[in-house]
């Protein structure tokens, strides 16, 4: 054990880093949006009685849930590729994690929904509001309070997974280590600084989510 | 005044009323006893809209609440309700709670709003619980909030389904103690209840439901101590 740590050239090259850990967070929380609309989509799709849509939001969750995420990255770059549909690798690796998100977010957010008891949407209905107003006032409010954990959880989820980037040569934190340290051969610095990055970047997320948490909900529930 | 005119309802194969006429006058306090799955919770529902019929009328105030064009969310505006599981809104305070459909039903002004709650909570005996989460109360505390919650849509009319019956018996002497209140006040009021001191007491008048129909109704007093039909004998005679 003679290795001899060499932290300069690390250093010299953090403006590089910190660009990717940028695209990082960038990257995770687009594919936490639009996850989340999708998802509501599935989530309603799955509840209702048209078989049609309730078919493909049940394939579409399974197919998400149980293949791993590399696959799904795969196969939006080379898949997509192979049919002659060329996504960059950020868009590749964007949209996998939508598909990924949308599938266990609609899941969360079915079962926030049905834990909300229906005598709460009579209760509201029985003091004249719309099915709108009870819609908005009673029923989403409490639903996501249920379901914010699991949606903060989804997104440090995709800020980690964000690091498959690496293998279609998209220039996230991951693949901009990957980048230096080969031209640099500091692999274990530049990889211990990467996880140091990604360390901070999921407590800052968790951190900024319980402080909104509390100025959202007030209320005990 | 409510008027219930050979009001038929069925779930899927099961006729639930079977032919329900009644008509309670403004001022009047109905209570309606019997056994479980007569029917008594689905005939408030159906007189709420909440749900539909199969036949027959329900008119409240000469409008027809089952006719298409009838706008049913502001109909309901004039029948307040109260349920067996009180139904607090877990996410605001006592005075949120009761203020909320005033200000984006009636939309009052945001002061406004808060004055008739704090004042329909103090009606019930809430008034130092503005603050405090439902959550955080007992569930006679929580169903007098429901009872605040309705009035201060200020309706005029009340329906209650067996309000005390999911109360620790220990609370259940407040919350009867409430609607005693509104009924001296000259509140209108359809109770269903399995508290027969009450309906003898507090009623005008009780009506006594059989599978889906009305065996007997009549002035309160005598229903529940001198009942004519058999059926409500034997019904009186087993949960006393
Ligand atoms: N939404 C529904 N779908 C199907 N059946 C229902 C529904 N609501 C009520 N029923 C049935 O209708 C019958 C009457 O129910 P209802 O709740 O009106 O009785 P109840 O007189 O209020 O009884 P309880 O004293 O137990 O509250 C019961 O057999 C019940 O199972
Ligand atoms: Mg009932």
């Amino acid at each position: 054990m003679d290795y001899r740590f060499h932290w300069n050239v690390v250093f010299q090259n953090m403006p590089e880093l910190l660009s990717g850990a940028f695209v990082t967070l960038h990257v995770s929380v687009l594919a936490m949006l639009l996850g989340i609309v999708i998802a509501i989509l599935l989530a309603i799709a799955k509840m209702n009685n048209t078989k049609f849509f309730c078919h493909v939001a049940t394939v579409w969750v399974e197919i998400a849930r149980n293949t791993p995420a590399l696959f799904q990255i795969y196969m939006a770059y080379f898949g997509l590729g192979a049919l002659g549909i060329h996504l960059s690798p950020y868009a590749a690796v964007l949209s996998a994690l939508v598909f990924i998100n949308a599938g266990y977010l609609a899941e969360t957010f079915r079962g926030g929904f049905q834990s909300i008891p229906s005598t709460q949407y009579s209760a509201s209905k029985s003091l004249g509001m719309t099915s709108f107003q009870s819609y908005w006032h009673i029923i989403l409010p409490q639903m996501l309070r249920r379901i914010y954990h699991p949606m903060t959880n989804q997104l440090v989820w995709s800020i980690l997974m964000s690091s498959l980037g690496i293998l279609v040569g998209m220039s996230e934190l991951s693949g901009t280590t990957q980048r230096l340290q080969s031209l640099s051969f500091r692999t274990l610095e530049f990889f211990i600084v990467a996880a140091v990055m990604y360390y901070i970047l999921t407590k800052l997320v968790l951190f900024g989510s319980s402080l909104l948490s509390r100025r959202l909900f007030r209320g005990e529930i | 005044m409510i008027s219930v005119q050979n009001v038929h309802k069925s779930f899927g194969d099961l006729e639930v009323l079977k032919g329900v006429s009644l008509d309670v006058n403004k001022g009047e306090v109905l209570s309606v006893i019997g056994g479980s799955g007569s029917g008594k919770s689905t005939l408030l529902y159906c007189i709420n809209a909440i749900e539909s019929i199969n036949k027959g009328t329900i008119l409240v105030d000469d409008v027809n609440v089952h006719a298409k064009v009838t706008n049913k969310d502001k109909l309901r505006q004039k029948l307040g309700m109260v349920f067996q599981q009180w139904n607090s809104f877990p996410h605001m305070t006592v005075l949120e709670n009761a203020a909320l459909a005033p200000r984006i039903v009636k939309k009052m002004s945001k002061e406004e709003a808060i004055e008739i709650a704090r004042k329909e909570l103090e009606h019930v005996g809430l008034g130092d619980k503005l603050d405090v989460y439902p959550t955080k109360m007992s569930g006679g505390q929580q169903q007098r909030l429901a009872i605040a919650r309705a009035l201060a849509m200020k309706p005029d009319y009340m329906l209650l389904d067996e309000v005390t019956s999911a109360l620790d018996p220990e609370l259940v002497g407040e919350v009867l103690d409430t609607l005693r209140l509104l009924a001296e006040e000259g509140m209108t009021m359809i109770c269903v209840t399995h508290e027969m001191g009450f309906a003898r007491d507090v009623s005008d008048r009780v009506a006594y439901f059989h599978q889906g129909v009305i065996a007997e109704i009549g002035e309160a007093r005598q229903v529940i101590t001198d009942p004519q039909n058999p059926l409500t004998q034997k019904f009186l005679s087993k949960v006393r």
